[in-house]
């Protein structure tokens, strides 16, 4: 891949993965959000925890936590080596693919 | 145990060394060398004000009475920060193309630069925040008291009321040095957001220190700790479902919308980059402050007597261990966390306060507008000192009225609450381009009292009127208004009570009056910017082209921004188009780059009255331009190649159009000077050919002549000869200049001695009224290589011409005198007469060009252009200055001559 290193293909690739990139960034959030609720479900009457797992609870919460860090900071590691790459084509725009919805931004 | 008299010493020298770090960021700032102070570590540590003293006290307390439900805080911005790219990321762009100074300005300036919104949004700030200040004095006053009471024998007597007075006292002077230094054109606070890094270095300390000690000191590791945990009474509380979804998602609204949040995300961010860093490193610090809270509260139950005030156990743990270094640096946490949220928000506070209601007020008040006398800047700068000392005056009236008994957290969720009531209009405002000023202003309003009446009132109790009755019956025996269980909603927690309530009336209005509403054009066009933030780099216009004045946009922006900094930017854009000097033509897009920079120290509304007030006529251009610009403008953006090209026709045509205005202004003037020239000429020509003939036939009639007439008829004609050779000398003179075949004398001399030599010489002035002379003599002592006898004659001439032409009663000359980062030096001669009339400022540099008739100049016109062929031979340039109130002419030339040019 690298002899073609001007052609088509691989700025198509990159900026592929790039958006996949982006994609991962923005559901991190909502995965986090389910997971962090799980402990809901645990526990409570016909159970001998509180609801929430007690303990359990408390662990799980701050180890979703730490692991959402951790993937949030991996994403960014690489979004920014990304960007220092081709800063100068890219700059601009980098995320709105063509043709996509002025509300693709974020209509959540 | 720790003598409290060194606490209080630790205290105020922690305190000097911010003031310290504080000054010496500001100054590195002004020189320009930020360097790492604005990297993403300072950027996200900034953001740690988001752990107030609620955080650093409040959170152990609240896992001690509800268990894990504290957390919900602290993941609500954990997710907003993670997911920064759906939110952040859009909100900083705005902010940054916007010149957002505040979220009330944010709210105002999306919605057509609504001043309503502006004031409502601040209210809502004030209000909610108050209480939030009042918490951070009670939380110090009461760490202040924890060690007061283990050590009676202290000099300094710990009264709370004393305490919190002093502490506020310190936070006025604090944030008024280092808040209200300057008008930035982006509100960016170099000293207080590194003293705030610092604080929140020292914060993070303070509560990780108390855990590890905790964990490892008096626990045994972490299996042991555990094990405490899961017998603790903590870990047996049932989680409230609705409630800590409520919370979570709550706390994220606050995150955005708390606008001493807004200060640092938004406003302070010095690079959109930062947010990568910002993205994950930030929920790295909530999660460390929050990692230790249970085991702090575990142990804090299990080893401190039961009557102990759970939200001190970060202070009284360490303290029943004597571990005395480590409760100062807990202490020292508390005090930072406490007092950096109260610098920003009070900064916040204070800038809303200022723009979008003593600006407005102010602007009203004065019905003649921007441009009458009176200096904006220092306005706008004693309201914000002022608003600053009222919004701790405020916090520390509640924090008196209120006793200081509550718990820190139900203080924190009434304060949450009420400002996440922004969060509708905010994200409605910028994803969706339907979302109009009725329809948020309805929002807000709605929201405001319904979390006010199921909330905020209650929160005062009897106060407020909210008897028992009232909460177990309803106003009037209404059932279904009860304040906390409204409309049948019955058994619910108060908190998510009043939450879901106020959000949901509050989106619900807010979208129907959207959707019923139609908005204004500015609304329109302000929708559009914000939506679509990332498509367009290009603005939208506003103004209509040349109903304004260059020269009175001149004086107005001179008295906001600064007169220097306004000069460079109208002689910048100027240049951009083509022209001159410093007037620029008052083309739509200079007008919306001046109205953001104006935004950027006045807020947007403001700006946009003050430019109205002036441009004009607004609303009736806007409605055109959207006519045309509504439908067409995807196909606009298409051919914005065409645009350019079209612009540099533009452009050129209008150098074009100058260069003709110019050239034939100066053939009529060369016609009208080859008249006058020989009327010159001949005049005295006449009376020389004429008194000669008296004197020849005098000499041969008869008669002598008597010696008087013979005295007087020869010194007429030596008068006349003299008037004939000045006017050639001047002439050649010129030609000389002009061909730059001067010879310069160039030597080393005093700036003042040179300036000093003209006024002397100017001083047996013949000709003129008294001329009062106004200079600053210290400023003109700079060394300079130049021509002596060249540049005093560039002053002479230009003293006598305001002796001459200038029309006051008094007339006075300000002299003053600058030397310039280039190496350049800048001489102004500003007069306080009528000036020169627009139209002439561009000939006056020009041969024979007179502005009066002849008879009283009494000189041929060539002065000026003399001036500025010297000046140029000198390698500087003379112009003339419009908007300084009479006639003003800079000189501007280089220090120190370099040779070969």
């Amino acid at each position: 891949m690298s002899e073609h290193r001007r052609s088509p293909l691989y700025l198509a690739r990159a900026s592929y993965r790039r958006r996949r990139l982006i994609d991962a960034q923005r559901l991190l959030p909502i995965f986090l959000f389910l997971l962090y609720l799980v402990p809901l479900l645990w526990g409570g009457a016909g159970s001998d925890e509180p609801i929430g797992g007690g303990v359990r609870g408390y662990v799980h919460i701050f180890t979703v936590w730490i692991g959402a860090i951790v993937a949030a900071g991996l994403i960014a590691r690489a979004l920014m080596r990304d960007d220092a790459l081709d800063s100068d084509t890219a700059q601009e725009n980098p995320v709105e693919p063509a043709g996509k919805s002025p509300f693709g931004d974020g209509s959540s | 145990m720790l003598s409290f008299n060194l606490l209080v010493l630790a205290c105020l020298s922690y305190a000097l060394f911010l003031f310290a770090v504080a000054f010496w960021a500001e100054k590195r700032a002004e020189r320009g060398q930020l360097g790492w102070l604005r990297s993403p570590v300072i950027y996200t540590l900034s953001l740690s004000i988001y752990c107030t003293a609620w955080t650093f006290y409040g959170a152990v307390g609240y896992a001690a009475r509800s268990g894990i439900e504290f957390a919900t805080i602290y993941m609500g911005p954990t997710m907003v920060m993670i997911g920064w790219w759906w939110i952040l990321r859009k909100l900083v762009r705005i902010g940054r193309t916007q010149r957002i100074t505040s979220v009330a300005d944010l709210i105002s300036s999306r919605y057509g630069k609504s001043t309503t919104l502006g004031v409502l949004v601040t209210v809502l700030a004030v209000v909610g925040t108050t209480p939030y200040i009042a918490l951070q004095l009670q939380s110090v006053a009461l760490s202040f008291a924890v060690f007061g009471v283990a050590n009676p024998g202290g000099l300094v007597e710990p009264d709370l009321n004393h305490t919190a007075l002093w502490v506020a006292a310190g936070l006025v002077l604090f944030t008024i040095l280092f808040g209200t230094r300057n008008l930035d054109a982006n509100e960016r606070h170099h000293g207080v957001v590194t003293a705030i890094a610092l604080e929140a270095v020292v914060k993070f300390l303070g509560l990780v220190g108390v855990g590890i000690f905790v964990v490892w000191g008096i626990g045994d590791g972490v299996g042991d700790m555990l094990a405490r945990i899961d017998a603790s009474p903590v870990s047996k509380v049932n989680i409230d479902g609705t409630r800590f979804i409520t919370l979570t998602i709550l706390s994220g609204a606050a995150f955005l919308t708390l606008p001493r949040m807004f200060q640092v995300l938004v406003v302070e961010n010095a690079e959109e980059r930062h947010l990568f860093t910002a993205g994950w490193a930030f929920p790295l610090y909530l999660f460390g402050m929050s990692l230790f809270v249970i085991p702090i509260a575990v142990v804090g139950l299990d080893v401190l007597p039961a009557t102990s005030n759970p939200d001190m156990f970060v202070l009284t743990l360490p303290l029943k261990y004597d571990q005395q270094g480590l409760a100062t640096i807990s202490f020292l946490g508390g005090f930072s966390s406490a007092t950096s949220m109260v610098i920003v928000a009070a900064i916040a506070l204070s800038t809303m306060v200022s723009n979008h209601i003593v600006m407005p007020i102010w602007l009203s008040f004065r019905k003649d507008g921007a441009t009458v006398s009176g200096d904006v800047r220092s306005v706008v700068l004693l309201s914000r000192r002022l608003s600053i000392a009222g919004v701790l005056a405020l916090g520390y009236f509640y924090f008196r009225l209120s006793g200081g008994s509550e718990a820190l957290a139900a203080i924190g969720m009434i304060s949450f609450t009420g400002i996440a009531q922004v969060l509708p209009a905010m994200l409605g405002g910028i994803f969706w381009r339907g979302a109009t000023r009725t329809g948020a202003i309805a929002g807000i309003l709605v929201g405001f009292a319904v979390w006010a009446y199921t909330m905020f009132l209650p929160s005062f109790g009897e106060a407020a009127g909210y008897s028992a009755d009232l909460l177990a019956h309803g106003p009037w025996g209404v059932n279904l208004l009860r304040p906390q269980a409204l409309f049948g909603v019955i058994g619910v927690d108060p908190v998510v009570h009043a939450v879901v309530w106020s959000l949901a009336l509050n989106t619900g209005v807010f979208l129907l009056g959207s959707l019923v509403s139609f908005p204004r054009p500015v609304e329109r066009l302000q929708g559009a910017q914000f939506v679509n933030v990332f498509e367009h780099t290009g603005s939208t216009r506003s103004w209509a082209q040349g109903t304004a004045e260059a020269e009175d946009l001149l004086v107005m922006a001179q008295r906001i921004i600064g007169a220097s900094e306004a000069q460079t930017l109208f002689h910048v854009e100027a240049e951009a188009q083509g022209k001159q000097g410093y007037l620029p033509d008052a083309t739509p897009q200079f007008l919306e780059r001046l109205e953001r920079e104006l935004a950027g120290s006045v807020g947007a509304a403001t700006a946009h009255a003050m430019l109205g007030q002036i441009a004009g006529g607004i609303v009736v251009s806007v409605e055109d331009l959207m006519a045309v610009a509504d439908e067409t403008a995807q196909m606009l953006e298409h051919s914005s190649q065409l645009e350019l090209q079209s612009e540099e026709l533009a452009r050129t045509a209008r150098k074009l159009r100058e260069a003709n205005e110019k050239l034939t202004e100066l053939s009529i003037q060369k016609d009208a000077f080859l008249s006058q020239i020989s009327h010159e000429l001949r005049t005295p020509m006449t009376s020389i050919r004429a008194f000669s003939e008296i004197l020849r036939d005098g000499g041969q009639s008869n008669e002598p002549m008597d010696p008087t007439s013979l005295t007087r008829f020869s010194g007429i004609i030596h008068d006349e000869a003299r008037r004939l050779t000045r006017l050639l000398d001047d002439l050649l003179d010129l030609s000389v200049l002009e061909n730059g075949q001067v010879s310069l004398n160039w030597s080393r001399t005093n700036l003042h001695d040179v300036i000093e030599r003209a006024l002397d010489t100017t001083a047996q002035g013949l000709e003129g009224q008294d001329l009062g002379i106004e200079r600053n003599a210290i400023s003109e002592h700079i060394a300079i290589e130049t021509d002596t006898d060249r540049l005093a004659q560039v002053f002479i001439n230009l003293i006598a011409n305001a002796r001459k032409y200038c029309d006051a009663d008094v007339p006075v000359l300000r002299i003053t005198a600058r030397r310039l980062v280039n190496d350049h030096i800048q001489i102004d001669f500003v007069d306080n007469g009528s000036g020169i009339p627009k139209h002439k400022q561009n000939m006056i540099f020009e041969k024979f060009s007179r502005l009066t008739d002849q008879a009283k100049a009494g000189g041929a016109g060539l002065g000026l252009a003399i001036c500025r062929e010297i000046v140029a031979n000198l390698g500087g340039s003379i112009s003339y200055l419009p908007g300084q109130g009479g006639a003003a002419f800079r000189i501007d030339v280089p220090r120190v001559h370099h040779k070969g040019r």
